[in-house]
Parts: structure tokens; sequence; C-alpha cells
């Protein structure tokens, strides 16, 4: 009798810890065309479960809870999708408008912002229950709806985002979740068409279609509004087609230095921080899409936009030159990084498959199938401001 | 007059039927449309940045008016030419296809 409790107890044991797990190195891989994803773990560099029925996944992007169990993804359907990482499942899901291109996650983990095309503006929901908080349509001008994109969260409780048809920035203080304050920059610069945020939290700078430069709000000195920087750049020089538009996402802060994607142009921008000036332009292959910085900062790694998206070229932050060039797959559209960089996963759509790379030495670590992937995603960003 | 106009209607009728894209490149072009449209227009069409490219959202704009923007672009707005990518008869299969789709 005592042998068999013992024993029972043993394989209980034995049960639990074979479900316990972390979830820090864990992550999702959009599969854009089947709508699905899969949950993988970056230590074992396997797919740990898929999940489907996630709706319309083109231009999907995820945010992490901060106790990083449960993964966001907004659809371009209008589907916000809850996801537990621990049970492999949906946890909820609904469809909170008709359009919508991204989200964020507030300082305090309680409140998911999302932002739409149709119709225009952002939603506010508990991250929680899904629960509708508050809903700020876009409006401007004569009642008009603009399209909202280059949503971020930043410090004290707040979500910043842009009108692409309004040409404003406008920052949305929730501390008092039922009583939005609306701060509005107008006249910003034309079509801003994404933003990123400084990892401190400190700058919110937006790209524009139509404009010169780039439009700068220091959110330590709203009182000074938006300003213009680079406004010379690209003037002289006669803009390519731009067959997807770049994303600005993930500041590639070496020392003072921030790296953005030439928006019509083969060039990746180098900007010093602390006067906001071009130190230089470093030719590439194509028309970059992400820009992206390795954790510490000493490689930055492109993709491009059709037709050069089989490629990926890797600037060497020291001297600001190109180390590297890697050619992946067909149509590559989004990497990830490992928490401490030591890795790059990379999404080669065409070829269905994600590759991970050693950023040391670029040699190929894992194969990993994948229908038509897109983002990837991993569970770090929970902790991370603007992403 | 008449002669000729009749000869480059059946021209360009033989041309339609000749020049229709393999069945590889229909499956290149309908992953194109699919994705690299999709990334401003959605993946199901019914639009992003770009407006919807659904039947029903196109039924009231000619054939020639569409394949002229995806040839030469849209000045003033995100919509590139595709010209370089694409012959007229391959913009005029995608075009019928677009306009014929559910």
């Amino acid at each position: 009798m005592r042998f068999t409790t013992l024993l029972a107890c043993l394989l209980v044991s034995q049960v639990i810890l074979a479900e316990l797990r972390g979830t820090g190195d864990l992550g999702l891989i959009i599969e854009r065309e089947p709508a699905a994803v899969q949950i993988i773990n970056t230590s074992t560099q396997k797919t740990l479960s898929h999940i489907a029925d996630l709706g319309d996944l083109s231009h999907a992007s995820v945010v992490y809870s901060r106790d990083a169990r449960y993964a966001f993804i907004f659809g371009r359907d209008g589907g916000l999708s809850k996801i537990d990482l621990l049970k492999d499942k949906i946890d909820q899901r609904i469809i909170q408008a008709g359009n919508s291109i991204g989200g964020a996650i507030s300082q305090d983990g309680k409140l998911i912002a999302v932002s739409n095309y149709t119709p225009g503006g952002v939603k506010i929901f508990s991250s929680e229950t899904l629960d509708l908080i508050a809903d700020i349509p876009a409006i401007y001008a004569n009642n008009k709806r603009s399209k909202v994109v280059g949503l971020v969260d930043a410090p004290g409780q707040k979500f910043i985002f842009s009108l692409f048809d309004a040409n404003e920035i406008w920052v949305v203080d929730l501390n008092a979740v039922t009583k939005p304050k609306i701060q509005k920059f107008t006249n910003i610069g034309k079509q801003p068409y994404d933003a990123l945020l400084s990892p401190d939290g400190r700058y919110y700078i937006a790209g524009l279609f139509a404009d010169n430069g780039l439009a700068l709000l220091d959110l330590w000195s709203p009182e000074k509004g938006v300003k213009r920087i680079l406004p010379n750049y690209g003037k002289q020089d006669e803009k390519l087609p731009v067959y997807k538009m770049p994303h600005l996402e993930g500041w590639a802060a070496a020392g003072n230095l921030m790296f953005i994607p030439a928006i019509g142009q083969h060039e990746v921008l180098v900007i010093e921080q602390s006067t906001w000036q071009l130190i230089k332009r470093i030719p590439v292959l194509g028309q970059p899409v992400f820009v992206m910085a390795r954790p510490d900062g000493r490689q930055v790694w492109v993709n491009f936009a059709f037709p050069d998206n089989s490629h990926l070229q890797i600037i060497d932050v020291k001297d600001l030159s190109i180390e590297k060039h890697l050619q992946p797959g067909k149509a590559v559209l989004h990497m990830e990084f490992t928490p401490r960089g030591e890795h790059v996963w990379v999404s080669a759509r065409d070829d269905n498959h994600v590759l991970v790379y050693d950023t040391q030495n670029f040699k190929e670590l894992a194969r990993l199938p994948a229908k038509k992937p897109s983002g990837i995603f991993f569970s770090n960003r929970a902790h991370k401001m603007g992403l | 007059m008449r002669f000729s106009l009749l000869c480059l209607t059946l021209l360009c009728s033989f041309a339609v039927v000749a020049e229709e894209p393999s069945q590889d490149r229909q499956a290149e072009l309908k992953n194109l449309l699919k994705h690299d449209c999709g990334s401003c227009h959605g993946l199901t069409l019914k639009g992003g940045l770009g407006p919807s490219l659904l039947a029903t959202d196109l039924h009231n704009k000619s054939a020639e008016f569409l394949i002229a923007t995806i040839q030469n672009g849209r000045k003033d707005t995100a919509m590139p030419p595709w010209k370089t990518f694409l012959s007229i008869d391959e913009t005029r299969w995608l075009v019928q296809h677009l306009k014929n789709s559910p």
C-alpha cells in the first residue's frame, strides 16, 4: 500500500514536471495563408504547436502580456486573438473592426490598443477580457475618418499613433481609462506611414510617404511640438516606385546612431541621435523594408521590398559597411532576434520555411517548415516599450 | 478604314487568346496578387492601405482603366507602376481574373 502511494506520488509529480514550462524562450510564427500560427521554442528551435482559424493574417502583428503567457494577435480583418502559450490554444477571439493594421499593450499591461483603417481610429480593450473600454475615432477635417498607423505604447500609460490621411500625431493618456485625454499634433508632414519609439520611450518618429524627412516628437518636451528631421533628405533624388511600405521598428541604437529605411531609395540612413543629422547613406541592394538592430547594436539586418526580397544584407555598425549578404529564400518578410541576439529567425514566405542563423558566423542552424510564413514575434517583446 | 479597324479588333482578340499566360505563370501571378498586391490591398483583396479589389468594387471600372493603373501606377498615391514586372497581356489576365473572381 505504502509503496503504491509512493509510486502514485512519483507518477503524479512527473506528470506535473513534464507539463511545467516557462514562456521566456517561446514565440509565434505567423502562417499567413492558412491564417494560423506556430508556437515555437527558441532554445530547442522546434515547433511546439499549431493554432488555426485566425482569420486574415496578412500584415499580422503580435504583442505579449506582461507575464508573457498570452500573445495578442492583430489581424488584417480586424480580428483580435488572445493565444494561451501554456495551453496551446485560443483563449479568446473577437472581430473588433473591418480592417486593422496593428496594436500595442499599455505600460501596465492592462490595456490592448488596436489601430484600424476601417473604421479609422483606435479601440482600447481590456487585456484580460477583451471587453471594449474606449473607442477613439480618428476624425479630422469635415468629419472624415483617417486610417491609423504607427501605434505604440509609451511611458505614462500612453498610446501614440499617426493619422495617415490627416497628417496628424495623437498622444492618448489613459490614466483615466474611460476618459482618454487626447493631445493632437497637426500638420506633421504628409502621409505618415509608420512610426517607431526609441527604446527609452522618449522619441516618437513617424516616416512620411509623401513628404521629405521624418516627423519627430520628443515626449519629454511635447510642448515644443513635432519637428521635422532630415528636411532636405531625398529632395534632389528621384523617388523609385515603392513596392512595399517600409516598416519602422527596432530602433537601432548603437551608441548614438539610429538606422532607418530610406523610402523609395536603395539606402539605409544613419542618423546621429543627439543632433538629428544624417551622417551616412549606406547603399544597399534594394529598397529596405525592415532595418533591425541585433540587441547588442553591433549589427543591423536589412531585408528588401519586391523584387529584391530574396536577400538580406547585414551592416557592421563598427564601420557602417555591409558585412554580409545572405539569400534565405524567396520573399523574405521578417526577422526576429533571440533576446540576447546570438540567433536570428528569418521567414521566407514563398519557400515556406523559417531559417535560424547564428549571427556571429552566419551559419544556418535550423530550418522549420511553415506555410507562407510572415511575421515572427518572440515573447521577450513582453518587456519592451514601443513594439 | 473599316477593314483596318476590323483587322485591329481581330488582332487584339487574337492577342488575348494567344498571349494568355502559361499555367505556371498564372500560378505566379495569383501568388503575386495575393501576397504582394495583398500587402496593401489585403490578402483577401478587400482593401487596406489601398482600395478594395473585389469584383463587386471593380465592376464599374473599365478593364482598360485598371490595366493602365497597374501598368503605370497612380500619381500622388502609394500605387507603384508594375510594367517592369508585368506585360500588358499578363496585366489584362490579372484584371480579368479580378473581375471574374467571386
